[in-house]
């Protein structure tokens, strides 16, 4: 018998006349927030990323401070112009890379990356020590629930909040240690 | 690092040995207490966790009662999506499925993100006999790799090992340890920054579990801090993912209800620094997931055991119990340490050895350990259960069939309690023989001058 056989006929035997399950879905879908930007900066800053709020006319020479003497990757689709661009093969070499993102999560100051083509693939955002991510007010969600709703699942998803961090060493909190160690976000309002 | 499975001695005796360790006491209670501080705070902060918790519980046991039909939808989704799925009955046929996958490849190397499933069955020991090498990513698996030892803690294996055995560690095994490291633990995790890059940007093929797995979409999800896991899951031309069968969840929105519940538990964050999903072969990676029983469908079959199988690998429990925090990791001799350990390691692995049918006993029944499970385990109940069903010592079955006796009829009771009056004088602090071992952790109560009934009559009658 094949392992896959055995194994469905043992499921069905161990769950034979057991009670059907209803789910109560009682907790909060929509979790209304007078002032989701404030709220979603406040959370990020709390993982000691740096975070700038400012309205989108000011986005492009924030962009263009911040990343001065990096060399940075631009994915295709983003609009926005560094000085230092460096092509996606010197990814290893690369000081940083600037992205958008496809949901924020103010409630828990999560960013959320979907491959999409402000973005690319998942090791430009992981390889480089730097990322800086600018997301849009209207991006901003105030839930998981909404998140979850808004997002796809077919494509490849890097739900980051905060710096990579490890605890692992007496329970020290240390910022970086495979991914990027400095994670900067801008709010364009 | 070494396989628990065949480790010698019971919970009471390792138990013993441990909370010996002053040094181990300490770092346990300084983590376990640091951890559920954190913990109570951000579940605090919001006023559904008690719904959410509700739902969490709902959605475990309803996946858990269509198992056999989610896991066929899981598999059709993750072959549409360009995936390979595998069936394992046990370890055995787990670690040959892994180990041929590796091999078809012709690498030698593999890089591993921590996961529970393949700890259980001891994978990175069985691809060493046959030549393939398993790199541990994860800092804390790093160290206990290096240290050749246990894990100790489900979230922060290491969490035993204090800076400076760190450090000795480091330098002593990890052959690009800068001579200067100090204790540091920033010098500590960027000397394993350094050691581990050129290995991640190198390895082509990867091995992980996943935190949950999508039914209706056949996604897979990891959550993590550190970015190793990313790096696994990422880069390598080839993953495969050993996933246990419980680890289901119906539809893709059921993870709004996870995703709250497990960060909030495990460390204490209201999210975890990274979590990555994927759907079947992703940016031009081949795909391979193992699903693994392993004695799953036992635990399923037993209508009070089944709920430990909602477990999401949090480690509350752990870190409120007070057994835990004193006894430590190892004592539990199994990947499983803590309250859940000591429901599940015996359920998967059967009450036959000495160390398995000790476990249900490593608990005080406190209830600590149910009132923070996120998806609401009744682990005291599953606990007695458990004694219930172990073989118990010739001495304890008689001295039981003895106060069944005497308990049944009202008479025989105060028979024996008038005969315990008397010879009150006689009764010994410590009980002779096998029943010692009651006596040696336990004051025998005082045996009063007379019995409440003998005292009701009197005072009744006055």
């Amino acid at each position: 018998m094949s392992a896959r056989k055995e194994i469905l006929d043992k499921v069905r035997k161990a769950v034979e006349g057991a009670p059907e399950v209803e789910i109560p879905r009682d907790y909060r879908t929509t979790i209304p927030h007078d002032d989701l930007v404030a709220h979603f900066a406040e959370r990020v800053d709390d993982y000691r990323a740096i975070v700038h709020v400012l309205p989108s006319a000011e986005v492009p020479a924030l962009v263009a401070k911040v990343t001065e003497g990096r060399r940075m990757i631009v994915p295709e689709g983003v609009t926005l112009a560094v000085a230092q661009v460096v092509p996606e093969d010197e990814l290893l070499t690369a000081d940083g890379v600037l992205t958008g993102c496809a949901v924020a999560i103010a409630e828990t100051g999560t960013i959320v990356l979907d491959a999409g083509p402000d973005q690319g693939r998942r090791a430009l955002t992981l390889v480089p020590d730097y990322h800086l991510c600018v997301v849009r007010a209207d991006q901003i969600v105030s839930g998981v629930p909404e998140a979850v709703a808004r997002l796809d699942p077919s494509r490849p998803l890097t739900w980051i909040s905060g710096p990579s961090a490890t605890s692992d060493i007496e329970l020290n909190r240390v910022e970086g240690v495979h991914g990027p160690r400095t994670l900067e976000v801008i709010v364009s309002t | 690092m070494s396989v628990f499975i065949g480790m010698p001695g019971d919970f009471p005796a390792n138990s013993a040995k441990a909370v010996q360790n002053s040094q181990l006491r300490f770092n346990l209670r300084k983590a376990t207490h640091t951890i559920r501080g954190k913990r109570a705070t951000v579940v605090g902060e919001l006023p559904d966790w008690a719904e959410l918790r509700a739902a969490g519980k709902a959605i475990k046991d309803h996946t858990l009662r269509h198992l056999d039909r989610y896991l066929v939808q899981l598999e059709e989704a993750v072959q549409r999506a360009g995936g390979q799925v595998h069936w394992a009955r046990d370890a055995a046929e787990a670690n040959r499925i892994v180990t041929d996958l590796v091999r078809q490849t012709g690498e030698t190397e593999v890089v591993k993100v921590k996961s529970m499933a393949t700890q259980e069955i001891g994978l990175n020991e069985h691809l060493a006999e046959h030549g393939i090498t398993a790199y541990e990513t994860d800092l804390a698996e790093l160290i206990v790799q290096l240290g050749d030892d246990f894990p100790s803690h489900i979230l922060v294996p290491a969490i035993h090992r204090n800076r400076s055995e760190i450090r000795e560690i480091f330098l002593a095994k990890m052959g690009d340890a800068p001579a200067d490291l100090t204790d540091e633990p920033a010098a500590l995790a960027e000397a394993a920054r350094l050691h581990l890059r050129e290995r991640f940007l190198r390895s082509k093929v990867a091995i992980s579990g996943a935190n949950f797995m999508i039914a209706e979409t056949g996604t897979c999800v990891v959550l993590e801090s550190e970015g190793n896991g990313r790096m696994c899951l990422t880069l390598p031309e080839t993953l495969i993912s050993v996933v246990g069968i419980e680890k289901l969840l119906p539809t893709w929105r059921d993870l709004e209800v996870f995703l709250q519940l497990l960060p909030r538990s495990s460390t204490g964050e209201r999210m975890n620094p990274y979590t990555s999903t994927w759907t079947g072969s992703t940016e031009g990676q081949t795909f391979h997931l193992v699903l693994l029983d392993n004695g799953r469908t036992n635990v399923l079959a037993d209508e009070v055991g089944r709920q430990a199988l909602r477990c999401i690998r949090c480690s509350a429990c752990l870190n409120v119990c007070p057994v835990y925090e004193r006894a430590g990791g190892h004592a539990y001799g199994s990947v499983y340490p803590g309250p859940i350990g000591a429901i599940l390691t015996p359920q998967l692995r059967g009450l036959g050895s000495d160390l398995d049918a000790s476990l249900p006993y490593a608990s005080t029944l406190c209830g600590a350990c149910f009132e923070v499970c996120p998806v609401a385990i009744d682990i005291p109940e599953v606990l007695v259960d458990l004694r219930a069903k172990v073989a118990h010592p010739r001495a304890e079955r008689a001295g039981m069939r003895v106060a069944g006796w005497v308990l049944a009829k009202e008479v025989r009771l105060a028979k024996a309690q008038r005969l315990a009056s008397r010879f009150r004088k006689l009764v010994p602090k410590r009980l002779p023989g096998p029943l010692s071992a009651w006596t040696d952790t336990r004051d025998l109560p005082d045996i009063p001058k007379e019995s409440f009934r003998e005292w009701w009559a009197r005072n009744e009658r006055a």
